[in-house]
């Protein structure tokens, strides 16, 4: 909502500064997003004397000029009018200005080899008169003692622009924001000046609101005008309108305009003469159609609220007007229109038919259905005044006497909601400058609430009119109080916190990408999860909802790529999405690696990046965060987008059946389809929410601690297994044969190749074997020795290596 | 007599020779090997009368003693040269570079997380969540914004169906409603997040987080409100003093709303938290609407309390001097370097916020 503080004080009678005045906007809820010059631009155009005029070097017509604009150093423009010579008084623009006639903004700029620094205007250029063969020419006694300064005398106004909350509707006109400003004490609320309008005879054009369900108009109130003149506004008038940013058309159109902005009463004013018979205010049908005053034609459902006449519809009432009626330069009659639409019904329509007008934004918010006639009254006035004629009567038609709403308000709700007391009459001077008619009755106010209020409903909203107005810094900062009622973190939470650390300390950056994703790299780890649109998507490569964190892990990767990293290492935690209900997601971290370990490195081997990196890191990370090496299960099934032969999950026991995490190389056929270049490309996931709570917490888990000092004997085995063979299994086999003995079991060799058979490998096994109780005698370790080897060669068909 | 002392000052004088330790070792085999010199005085004693025995027993343990401590030092002697001359060839060039280290980075919007949780712990709140789609009456219709009301418009939505019921959080918001329908009163909760409007421009991106605050117990008013994030304001930015003003604001599901500015200038083209003429836009936060009580089946006769919502990225900017929204969200690997922190930095209350 943009205005003049000249404007303002129509309606306000104050002695505060305009800064002061802005200040106290904002202090009462009004927020001022600005507060500038109407046109500073002008303010670029300085009176400049022309010191020296020589010839260009290298063009006939031109000149260099050193022009004098009233600072210490003269500047360079370059000038091709041919009366541009020494001692000429004219009007300088530098750069940055722009030239009022084509809105070109000046540079600094080259011309023909030479630099000029802004340029010397015509009169034409300046919108003065249509003189363009030469550059203005100032009268040396009018002019030469105001060398450097403006050109333009113009008051420059300021603006103010407020960004009005939905809740306000009464300040989308200027009178709405002074009476909130007299009630904050910034000065007196000016009556409106009631000129008693001359009326002759009736409105004589029938006018009828249909009783139907859904009518979107309860008041449709109208007056005729006849016999005017329609043309150009006055200069008030223009400026005014365009003071707001708005472009003036003509008087009549103009003048509802200035009524809106001034009262925020819209109005619409209808050529009478086009209206055939009668005005019908009703329902749409579906299927009907109109041309609307931007020049589209709309096709109606059923419901709408418009204006018709015999013939058809004339417009959608508080929405848009129609060119069969529009008002024209020759309209000679006129109907002005002043309803009350329906917010929901105006909010219906208006997004159904993607319509959105200056009309429509109030009429949602809600109109003052008392502003009616006030309405007709300022506009008809001025429409006499401006373009003469005669006013008719005013037709009120009604199906709401739209009453004022009353709230009983108990005084003591302000100070338990604000912790503050104002005095009870202080608080009935507030509401009453508000416009709030007050009765006081023991400990409550019988309240009728103002017409242009629809947003006062409850008590609550009483306590903040007089908060707002009484001021938010009379509100006392109260130390916080520590009561604890909950942990701050839940098991599931400090988990996620502890895996998204202990995942990143493995070298890992972190990232957040979006939730969303393009689904065509989507389809490549969506597996058999829900493909979920968005209907409306920022743009169309991110369309769906992601299905897994490697969606955009990969895309990211690969940006970073091609940036020139190589070895890369990233992870994500946060939501994939299973379904598109509430709830239905996981929280996942998934992480990426590409390249190589130790490139160019002076003492290590480099190697790609393989599937045991990301199993350490995966298998590390859980560890970390509690849960027991030794109950980890490994099995070699993955998702499809893993490599089938090089990519495992990892399940808390092994009797579960959800895996916890899965890790490997990414499927090459993906790597290709991504068109990613890199050595290697491996990955993992930890679905937080498989992730069982550790039920016993960290005090409780720490038994008794027992050793022993006995002595530790080592023994080492090769056995020859079936290549698909797995380690884990035989780790298992060994490690149950003697549970007290058997303390660590490290597999330290996989051989294939000469001496074993094709389908066959060797896992050559360091076994430590220790007793808490004795120093084991060799008969024991042999003992033991063979019970491996059986137990293992029974359980696995593997053969001991000789 | 004499002889003794004769081979005690012959070895003496031969183990101060530049020797190594197999010559040391066969010294000391001819002195106390089986036929050794010393040895062999030993085997004599017997056949000495007893007096002179005694004097000369005395004497050869002596010599035996020097001599062996002399065979001894040697030894040592040697050893700490042969230690130190294989050091200097096994010198390495240690500024070689080390092995790789791989240091993580946590990103800003999770450490920011962190810390804004770390303060609000202090004072008594705990952590909630709320899952990133949401439908249409939690987001909109449980807050007090209607189907009908313009301040849906506010929220650029993305939705996930035609008719618009399910749609991705616009604010996080709707965990206030989950958390109340849940449980019973008092709460006191803050509930950090993912939050999505279709956005997208130098101030603005399609997702964003957000941090909700809730309040509510019998007689929590908007003078809590103001300590609560006068506090946490100060904390975050880590300040003694801040310049904070509360300017009424409206928001359907608060009533009386405020939105909060900190004071700020500009020194040396960087931004300074906490003091100068200029304002920022940091937060939204009210007193909770007795509709939105009412939805949630909390009486608002007896229970009232505020609510808030922060601008989780945008705190991250402010704090850490990071200018470009959009790139919190591009995984730009030099970026995340640089805003990036290390894992183990994690910000709690005992050892402070940040380091």
């Amino acid at each position: 909502m943009k205005f003049t503080i000249d404007w303002l004080k129509e309606h306000l009678d104050t002695k505060i500064q305009d800064n002061g005045l802005v200040e106290k906007l904002t202090d009462i809820g009004l927020e001022v997003e600005s507060y500038e010059n109407l046109n500073s631009n002008l303010d670029n155009f300085k009176v400049a004397k022309i010191i020296t005029a020589e010839q260009h070097p290298n063009a006939d017509r031109l000149r260099i000029c050193d022009v004098d604009i009233g600072q210490e150093n003269t500047v360079k423009v370059v000038c091709g009018a041919p009366n541009a010579k020494k001692d000429l008084l004219t009007v300088y623009a530098g750069p940055g200005s722009i030239i009022p006639k084509n809105n070109i903004k000046l540079t600094v700029s080259k011309i023909r080899g030479v630099t000029s620094y802004g340029m010397l205007c015509s009169e034409s250029e300046l919108n003065l008169s249509d003189e363009s063969e030469g550059i203005t020419e100032l009268k040396t006694t009018n002019y030469s003692d105001k060398i450097g300064e403006n050109f333009f005398k113009n008051k420059s106004e300021k603006v103010v622009d407020l960004s009005i909350t939905p809740n306000r509707p009464d300040c989308l006109g200027v009178r709405g924001i002074a009476r909130d400003l007299a009630a904050a004490g910034a000065g007196k609320l000016k009556k409106i000046s009631n000129k008693n309008i001359k009326k002759n005879g009736s409105q004589t054009i029938k006018v009828s609101i249909t009783k139907e369900k859904n009518q979107g108009c309860t008041v449709f109130g109208s007056c005729l005008i006849t016999d005017v003149t329609n043309k150009e506004s006055p200069k008030w008038l223009k400026e005014k309108i365009i003071s707001l940013g708005q472009k003036p058309i003509s008087a009549i159109v103009d003048i509802t305009n200035y009524v809106m902005l001034d009262l925020n009463r819209p109005l619409h004013a209808y050529d009478a003469d086009k209206i055939d018979q009668e005005i019908i205010v009703r329902n749409s049908k579906k299927g009907e159609t109109f041309q609307a005053l931007d020049n589209k034609e709309y096709k109606l459902g059923d419901d709408m609220c418009v204006i018709s006449d015999k013939s058809g519809v004339l417009g959608l009432g508080g929405v848009i007007g129609g060119t069969r009626t529009g008002t024209e330069i020759n309209t000679k009659n006129i109907l002005l229109e002043s309803a009350y639409f329906i917010p929901r019904s105006i909010r219906k329509t208006s997004k159904l038919l993607n319509i959105d007008t200056d009309a429509k934004f109030r009429f949602e918010r809600g109109i003052d259905p008392g502003s009616i006639e006030l309405g007709l009254s300022k506009a008809a006035e001025l429409i006499s005044e401006i373009c003469g004629g005669k006013i008719s009567n005013f037709d009120i038609q009604k199906t709401d006497k739209h009453e004022k709403n009353k709230i009983k308000f108990n005084v003591s709700l302000f100070e338990k909601i604000t912790g503050f007391k104002v005095d009870d009459n202080e608080i009935i001077k507030i509401l009453t400058d508000l416009g709030f008619e007050v009765s006081k009755k023991k400990l409550e106010l019988d309240l009728k609430i103002p017409t242009w209020r629809p947003d006062i409903i409850q008590p609550i909203d009483i306590v903040e009119e007089i908060v707002r107005i009484k001021g938010y810094n009379n509100i006392e900062t109260l130390e916080p109080e520590k009561t604890k009622i909950k942990d701050t973190l839940n098991k599931q939470q400090k988990l996620f916190h502890f895996l998204q650390r202990s995942v990143a300390s493995k070298g890992y950056f972190e990232t957040v990408t979006w939730s969303f994703t393009d689904s065509k790299i989507n389809n490549l780890f969506k597996e058999n999860l829900k493909e979920i649109k968005i209907v409306n998507p920022i743009s169309s490569d991110l369309d769906v909802l992601r299905n897994s964190i490697f969606t955009n892990l990969t895309f990211y990767l690969k940006k970073n790529l091609d940036r020139g990293f190589k070895d890369i290492s990233l992870f994500e935690i946060g939501p994939i999405f299973k379904n598109s209900k509430p709830g239905e997601q996981l929280t996942v971290i998934g992480a990426i690696k590409s390249g190589k370990v130790s490139r160019l490195n002076w003492n290590e081997k480099e190697r790609p990046v393989d599937v045991f990196d990301v199993k350490k890191d995966v298998i590390q990370t859980l560890v970390e965060a509690g849960y027991e090496r030794k109950s980890l299960f490994i099995r070699d099934k993955s998702p499809s987008y893993y490599h089938p032969g090089k990519a495992g999950s990892v399940y808390l026991d092994k009797d579960d059946i959800e895996p916890v995490a899965y890790f490997g190389d990414i499927h090459p056929n993906i790597v290709k389809k991504l068109d990613i270049k890199t050595e290697g490309l491996v990955g993992f996931e930890i679905y937080l929410d498989h992730l069982k709570e550790n039920k016993i917490k960290l005090k409780d888990q720490k038994p008794n601690f027992e050793y022993s000092d006995y002595q530790k004997s080592e023994r080492d085995f090769a056995f020859i297994v079936d290549k698909n063979f797995k380690a884990q299994d035989l780790i298992e086999i060994i490690s149950s044969v003697d549970q007290n003995l058997i303390r660590s079991i490290k597999i330290f060799d996989i051989y294939e190749g000469e001496n074993i058979p094709d389908d066959k490998k060797s896992i050559a096994i360091n076994v430590i074997i220790q007793s808490s109780e004795k120093t084991l005698e060799d008969s024991d370790l042999e003992k033991i020795n063979k019970l491996i080897i059986s137990t293992v060669e029974t359980k696995s068909g593997a053969k001991i290596r000789s | 007599m004499s002889d003794i002392k004769k081979i005690k000052d012959e070895y003496l004088n031969k183990l101060d020779n530049d020797l190594n330790i197999e010559s040391v070792n066969q010294i000391k085999t001819q002195l106390f090997g089986k036929n050794g010199q010393i040895s062999n005085f030993f085997k004599t004693l017997g056949s000495l009368p007893t007096d002179d025995r005694k004097t000369f027993a005395s004497e050869l343990n002596s010599i035996k003693d020097e001599l062996q401590e002399k065979i001894n030092s040697k030894l040592r002697e040697i050893e700490t040269k042969e230690i130190n001359s294989k050091l200097v060839n096994e010198k390495v060039d240690v500024t070689l570079p080390e092995r790789e280290i791989n240091q993580g980075k946590i990103h800003p919007v999770s450490q920011v997380i962190d810390e804004i949780s770390s303060i609000f712990s202090e004072i008594g709140f705990s952590v909630e969540e709320g899952p990133d789609i949401e439908n249409e009456h939690y987001n909109f219709t449980a807050l007090n914004t209607p189907d009908n009301h313009p301040a849906r418009d506010m929220h650029d939505t993305f939705y996930l169906d035609n008719n618009k019921e399910l749609l991705l959080r616009t604010h996080t918001s709707p965990v206030q409603v989950r958390t109340m329908l849940n449980g019973k009163p008092p709460f006191k909760i803050i509930a950090p997040g993912r939050t999505y409007r279709s956005d997208s421009d130098q101030t603005h991106s399609p997702m964003f987080h957000q941090v909700e605050g809730l309040h509510i117990d019998k007689n929590i008013n908007m003078g809590h409100l103001k300590g609560c994030l006068n506090y946490f304001i100060k904390s975050f930015f880590e300040v003694d003093k801040i310049k904070m003003r509360f300017r009424p604001s409206h928001f359907p599901f608060t009533e009386p709303s405020a939105e909060v500015d900190i004071g700020y200038e500009i020194k040396d083209g960087k931004i300074v938290i906490g003091e100068g003429d200029k304002w920022l836009e940091i937060l939204g936060c009210g007193m909770v609407h007795p509709n939105v009580l009412k939805n949630v089946k909390v009486n608002p006769d007896k229970y009232q309390g505020y609510a808030f919502g922060i601008g989780i990225d945008r705190l991250g900017m402010l704090k850490y001097g990071i200018n470009d929204l959009r790139a919190f969200f591009e995984t730009d690997y030099r970026w995340l370097n640089h805003f990036g922190f290390d894992p183990l930095d994690v910000p709690s209350n005992y050892r402070g916020l940040s380091r």
